[in-house]
């Protein structure tokens, strides 16, 4: 990392020093050195804590620029320019700038291609295109900006001109801006991909200067970021001269993220200057240390509410982080239920109404409030002064991760910021208290920079073809300097485009419907409107789960599953997964928007609930978290549980279970693999724990079922959480064991990533839906063609039944790897498990038990609570059918069908 | 790894398994040499086999139906700009070849809706074009025209016609709920809940009286049987889905869906 020199004093103006002065700051370091780089015409990748005045630093140069450039001109620049920002649409300056400036004015340029004139230092370029672009992942964050940047604009007096462009920009805006661009557009990087292709492009981005990239850490790990580098990279193309700012939070690899903000050399590695931002404070992170008893399993943390009440009721503002909306909703509940003090405690996730959150941020922003209850939908975003401690509920999951949630807590520098842990059950104390020691060791746990994915460069080659006709050549080159995209193989490259052109398939049957062809030069462009068309209306890689709109409607109490009896209309509640609601029946409780609901119906797009008077909703979770635990703090765990010093410092309770452990069967080490065997009702268990997270474990349950049932130990299901997994059947597994019919060594050997990988993914209902989002990004299907045939509930065509042909008459097909890169870290973590498997290989240590251990106690708790997975579909379908014998035997006392 | 384009001695050979799109094949080794399942299923008191691939058999009348084969869905789509695989007409052909070779019927039927659209026919290769006259030899072939195909030219072989009746059977492409009816049109599917599971599939809807057969084309979606369709058809919901398992048949009764 190079050490930055002494700033000049003179790399600020006067002016921008007058006003640091007259607010009483000092530029801090770190802004200075991004200004010197900026000079340098270096890029650079900022790498702050929160707090740290980030986003002012990445705007400076711009600032600067822009200011002396506007000096240099003055006053003919200054004239008809008004500063203005984005969060006063229609205001009169807008509308002032909107209108091109009068015939003299204009005559006063010299043979002006636009109302607009601009400098470099003394020598003057005439332009009319973007000076910078900001790009965010979040549109809240860039209409916040847009309003934290008009400060220093009008108080300086600058000359300068800041729009925002979402998917919330009215059409008429942003067909002004192409023409009449800002200074400094702040987008996101799905509008990038749709400025990319228009037309427009090479004069809005011709004479570009600067990309502020924000929330770098974030963007990067997942499709965004990879569309985001192809944009990059047209860029590169389209405006050599311009360099890149990185803002982000504190990375492991930094010198990888580096890579991401300059074109990558054929056959090398480039990377912008790091620039680190020192002085936060060390945080100051606890454990809740409760009096209560800790739980063994489940993630509410019920015991710990009175606890977390109190906490909430001693400071100002406290950020209530849990990892999933069913917790939100419950700890959002709970709360109110004693909130006797009537505390402004709000609730905050992604299924609530835009606008709902909108309300909640606002009314936070102006301190009215004293908690919020939240998921990962406020991990980034606005800065809040006001917040003093974060209470993080559940297992923290990744060190990363949780910094930037205490980040939340005091965006001042100089002050620490204070988070307390809730542990909600025994398994997650180990994962706090680890979690704790990587805090206060910064120890980063982000993950690598991705590969960049094949369907997103599907989605990149398309939009590359409604902008300009292009030759495959310049485009595997242009691609090739996007870091995730630095190695594509140039085969890669060709079946995507052949995908784009015409669907990439070996049977040469729609040259004729193609959708880009080549020319007589060779290069190719787009055959017809209607693929640009559809090109605008899909681009984007976040896929939504399908959703249905909640209705709030009166009950009818009865049990009765048919349609039509409810009355329709009711008051909108919000929206929720189709798949969940799929796997409810009528009468199950549910927790939704703050209260228990009781499913009633589903008609068409639309749910129908009523509310219920029960005090705890039957249906307890939504699946697990998003994130499994990160494999550094899964190594840690597993450090901690090997050396028995370290549980001193674990609370009581704690160390008692791990010495139970230790007593009746093994604590798992670092290397090795424990698994245990016994017996418990009519039924045999297998637990074993890997700590690899839910994801990987539910990926090897669904393998070693299938080997378990090959060796006739006749599997019946298995359930996962992140730390272990346990598996039932009929046949005596310990027997098995000792008698040398199943050897755990052959059970669990790495070669089961092969062909039992392989046939298990063929039918796997995850790849299935791992499957559809390829096919969407890819643009093979439309977003639109899904939420059309919801409406008129008429399947058009399943992606289910795509992928089952494809697979089996085209298995290399360009999507179906793009769909099996997915399952490598994607739902499956298959990645993840095959460095799990070779890890302990000929490490395994069975202990064969006559009864549950005490570790096992946990996963074991959750059986009945998770869906139980496992293949079997036609032992389920059988026991459907077993009631329809019953029946007909006239046995339906006990169990009459659902009416 | 399969190949790309199956001949015609590929899948009129036995079969290897049973396969549909939309079940899950199985893939463990004992599953490929489990017997290939059907259901009896009474209809106006004639015995019928219901076939887990979704073709419809009465063995007394050596008569095989399918319904809804939706051939050439894929290229329609790709008309429209949506390339969805070219590979829809050769894996339905392939699965009707399997249970042909199987039952060996000397009639074959298909229910309506065999072409995705009035133009499908003319887009069929030359390659399933002949898979189709192989499968028509030695055979009678009905087309019955559906909604979807209400015009079939005459080079395509066998007889086309808009419904047939023997005996107290009658066969039509939309069911109007008469008794003794077999029909297609609906793609009736079914989903089961079982320990927090839902298992969706293809079903046959039938009470004794009237069957609607399950859709078997390749690309052929479903519609739920809980859907107001079917219960102007039964009247109620007493009836029942002999469900497409992944190596058997399942009676379920429709209540008992969801």
């Amino acid at each position: 990392m190079p050490a930055d020199r002494d700033p000049p004093v003179d790399l600020l103006p006067d002016h921008f020093r007058q006003w640091f002065a007259a607010r009483g700051w000092a530029p801090r370091e770190h802004q200075l050195a991004l200004l010197q780089k900026a000079r340098d015409n270096r890029s650079a990748l900022l790498i702050a804590p929160t707090g740290a005045g980030k986003t002012l630093a990445g705007f400076l140069p711009t600032l600067v620029e822009l200011g002396e450039a506007s000096l240099h001109l003055a006053p003919l620049a200054g004239r008809g320019r008004t500063v203005s920002g984005a969060s006063s649409p229609g205001d009169g300056a807008l509308q002032h700038n909107a209108t091109p400036p009068h015939p003299a004015q204009q005559a006063a340029l010299v043979a002006p291609p636009s109302p607009r004139k601009r400098g470099e230092g003394r020598s003057v370029t005439r332009s009319a295109g973007l000076h910078t672009l900001y790009i965010s992942p979040l549109k809240a964050l860039a209409v916040d900006i847009a309003r934290n940047l008009e400060t220093p604009i009008a108080q300086m007096q600058l000359p300068i001109r800041v729009e925002t462009r979402t998917g919330d920009t009215p059409v008429s805006r942003r067909a002004r801006q192409r023409k009449y661009p800002p200074d400094i557009l702040l987008t996101t990087p799905e509008q990038l991909a749709l400025l990319l292709s228009s037309d427009d492009a090479p004069f809005l981005f011709g004479s570009l200067k600067r990309i502020v990239l924000d929330e770098l850490h974030a963007l990067v790990t997942s499709k965004r970021g990879d569309l985001l580098s192809l944009g990059l990279a047209r860029l590169w193309r389209i405006a050599p001269q311009v360099r890149a700012i990185g803002l982000s939070a504190t990375v492991a690899e930094p010198q990888s993220l580096a890579r991401f903000l300059v074109p990558q050399p054929a056959g090398a590695i480039a990377s912008a200057d790091i620039v680190v931002a020192g002085g936060a404070a060390q945080p100051v992170v606890e454990m809740l240390d409760t009096s209560e008893r800790l739980p063994w399993a489940g993630h509410s943390a019920r015991h710990a509410l009175p606890e977390i009440y109190d906490l909430i009721k001693q400071n100002k503002t406290t950020l209530v982080f849990v990892n999933t909306r069913s917790q939100a909703e419950m700890l959002f509940q709970e709360l109110w239920r004693m909130n006797d003090d009537n505390l402004a405690i709000a609730l905050h996730h992604g299924s609530l109404d835009v606008a709902q959150r909108r309300k909640v941020e606002d009314a936070m922003a102006a301190g009215r409030l004293r908690g919020v209850v939240c998921t990962s939908s406020l991990d980034l975003g606005v800065d809040w002064g006001d917040v003093d401690l974060v209470i993080n509920v559940g297992a923290p999951k990744g060190a990363s991760r949780l910094m930037q949630r205490i980040g939340r807590a005091n965006h001042r520098l100089d002050e620490a910021s204070r988070a307390v842990l809730v542990p909600a059950n025994r398994f997650e104390v180990l994962e706090c208290a680890v979690a704790i020691d990587a805090v206060a060791e910064n120890a980063q746990d982000t993950p690598p920079l991705r590969i960049g994915a094949l369907d997103v460069l599907a989605q990149h080659v398309l939009g590359c073809a409604c902008g300009a006709p292009f030759w495959a050549d310049d485009l595997y080159d242009e691609v090739r300097s996007a870091a995730p995209y630095a190695d594509l193989a140039r085969v890669d490259l060709d079946d995507t485009v052949d995908f784009v052109a015409t669907g990439g398939y070996a049977l040469k049957t729609y040259e004729r419907f193609a959708r880009i062809k080549q020319d007589k030069e060779g290069k190719w462009r787009v055959t017809n409107p209607r693929v640009r068309q559809s090109y605008r209306l899909n681009v984007g890689t976040i896929v939504e789960e399908s959703m249905l709109k909640v209705k709030l409607v009166r009950g009818r109490g009865g049990g009765s599953g048919s349609t039509g009896a409810i009355a329709r209309g009711g008051r909108m509640l919000g929206q929720i997964e189709e798949y969940f609601i799929e796997n409810l029946v009528v009468g199950d409780t549910f927790v939704f928007g703050g209260e228990v609901v009781r499913y009633e119906a589903l008609m068409e797009d639309q749910v129908y609930v009523s509310r219920a008077h029960d005090k705890d909703a039957r249906v307890p979770s939504y699946m697990g978290g998003k994130f499994p635990l990160s494999t550094y703090l899964a190594e840690r765990v597993r450090k901690l549980l090997d050396d028995k010093r370290a549980w001193a410092a674990l609370p009581e309770q704690v160390r008692d279970w791990l010495r139970l452990q230790a007593y009746a069967s093994q604590v798992p080490g670092v290397r090795e693999l424990v698994v245990e065997t016994f017996p418990r009702a009519d039924k045999y268990y297998l637990v074993c724990y890997p700590f690899e997270g839910r994801l990987a474990h539910q990926t090897l349950g669904m393998l070693l079922t299938r080997r378990l049932e090959r060796s006739r130990a006749k599997p019946l299901g298995f359930v996962a959480n992140e730390y272990a997994l346990a598996v039932w059947g009929l046949g005596d597994m310990s027997q098995m064991i000792r008698h040398g019919r199943l050897d755990l060594d052959a059970l669990f050997d790495p070669d089961m990533l092969g062909d039992d990988l392989e046939a298990w993914l063929a039918e796997s209902a995850l790849m299935k839906r791992t499957f559809r989002s390829c096919a969407i990004i890819s643009g093979l299907i439309a977003r639109r063609s899904t939420s059309e045939e919801k409406t008129r509930r008429q399947v058009l065509f399943s992606t289910d039944l795509i992928y089952d042909v494809l697979n089996r008459h085209q298995p290399d097909h360009v999507l179906l790897r793009a769909a099996r890169a997915d399952a490598a870290t994607g739902l499956l973590d298959i990645r993840r498990l095959s460095d799990m498997l070779a890890r302990i290989k000929r490490r395994i240590i069975h202990k064969e038990l006559d009864r549950v251990s005490p570790l096992a106690v946990p996963v074991m708790l959750e059986i009945g609570r998770e869906a139980v997975y496992g293949e079997a579909s036609d032992a389920l379908l059988a026991e459907a059918a077993e009631d329809l014998v019953r029946e007909a035997v006239g046995e339906h006392d006990e169990r009459l069908p659902d009416n | 790894m399969p190949g790309l384009v199956p001949g015609i001695h590929d899948f009129l050979r036995w079969p290897r398994e049973t396969w549909m799109a939309g079940t899950s094949p199985a893939m463990t080794e004992t599953a490929s040499h489990r017997p290939i399942e059907s259901l009896s299923l009474q209809l106006n008191g004639v015995e019928m086999l219901a076939d887990l691939s979704g073709a419809l058999y009465w063995e007394a009348e050596r008569l095989l139906i399918v319904s809804d084969l939706h051939l050439e869905k894929g290229s329609s789509f790709a008309m429209r700009g949506v390339l969805l695989p070219p590979y829809d007409t050769v894996a339905t052909l392939g699965r009707l070849g399997a249970v042909i070779a199987r039952y060996d019927p000397r009639t074959v039927i298909a229910l309506g809706d065999s072409f995705h659209d009035r133009d499908a026919h003319g887009r069929l290769s030359d390659g399933n074009r002949d898979i189709i006259a192989a499968l028509q030899a030695r055979r009678d072939w009905i087309w019955i025209s559906g909604n979807h195909d209400p015009a079939l030219p005459s080079d395509l072989g066998g007889v086309v016609a808009s419904e047939v009746a023997i005996g107290t059977i009658v066969l039509r492409h939309e069911p109007t709920g008469a008794a003794g009816e077999i029909a297609g049109h609906l793609h009736p599917k079914a989903r089961v809940l079982t320990r927090g599971r839902g298992i969706e599939r293809r079903c046959f809807a039938s009470d004794g009286e009237r069957v609607v057969m399950p859709a078997f084309g390749a690309y052929a979606g479903g519609l739920n049987i809980r859907d107001s369709a079917f219960a102007r058809l039964f009247h109620s919901l007493d009836f029942i889905a002999h469900v497409l398992g992944d190596h058997r048949l399942h009676a379920i009764a429709a209540s008992r869906c969801c």
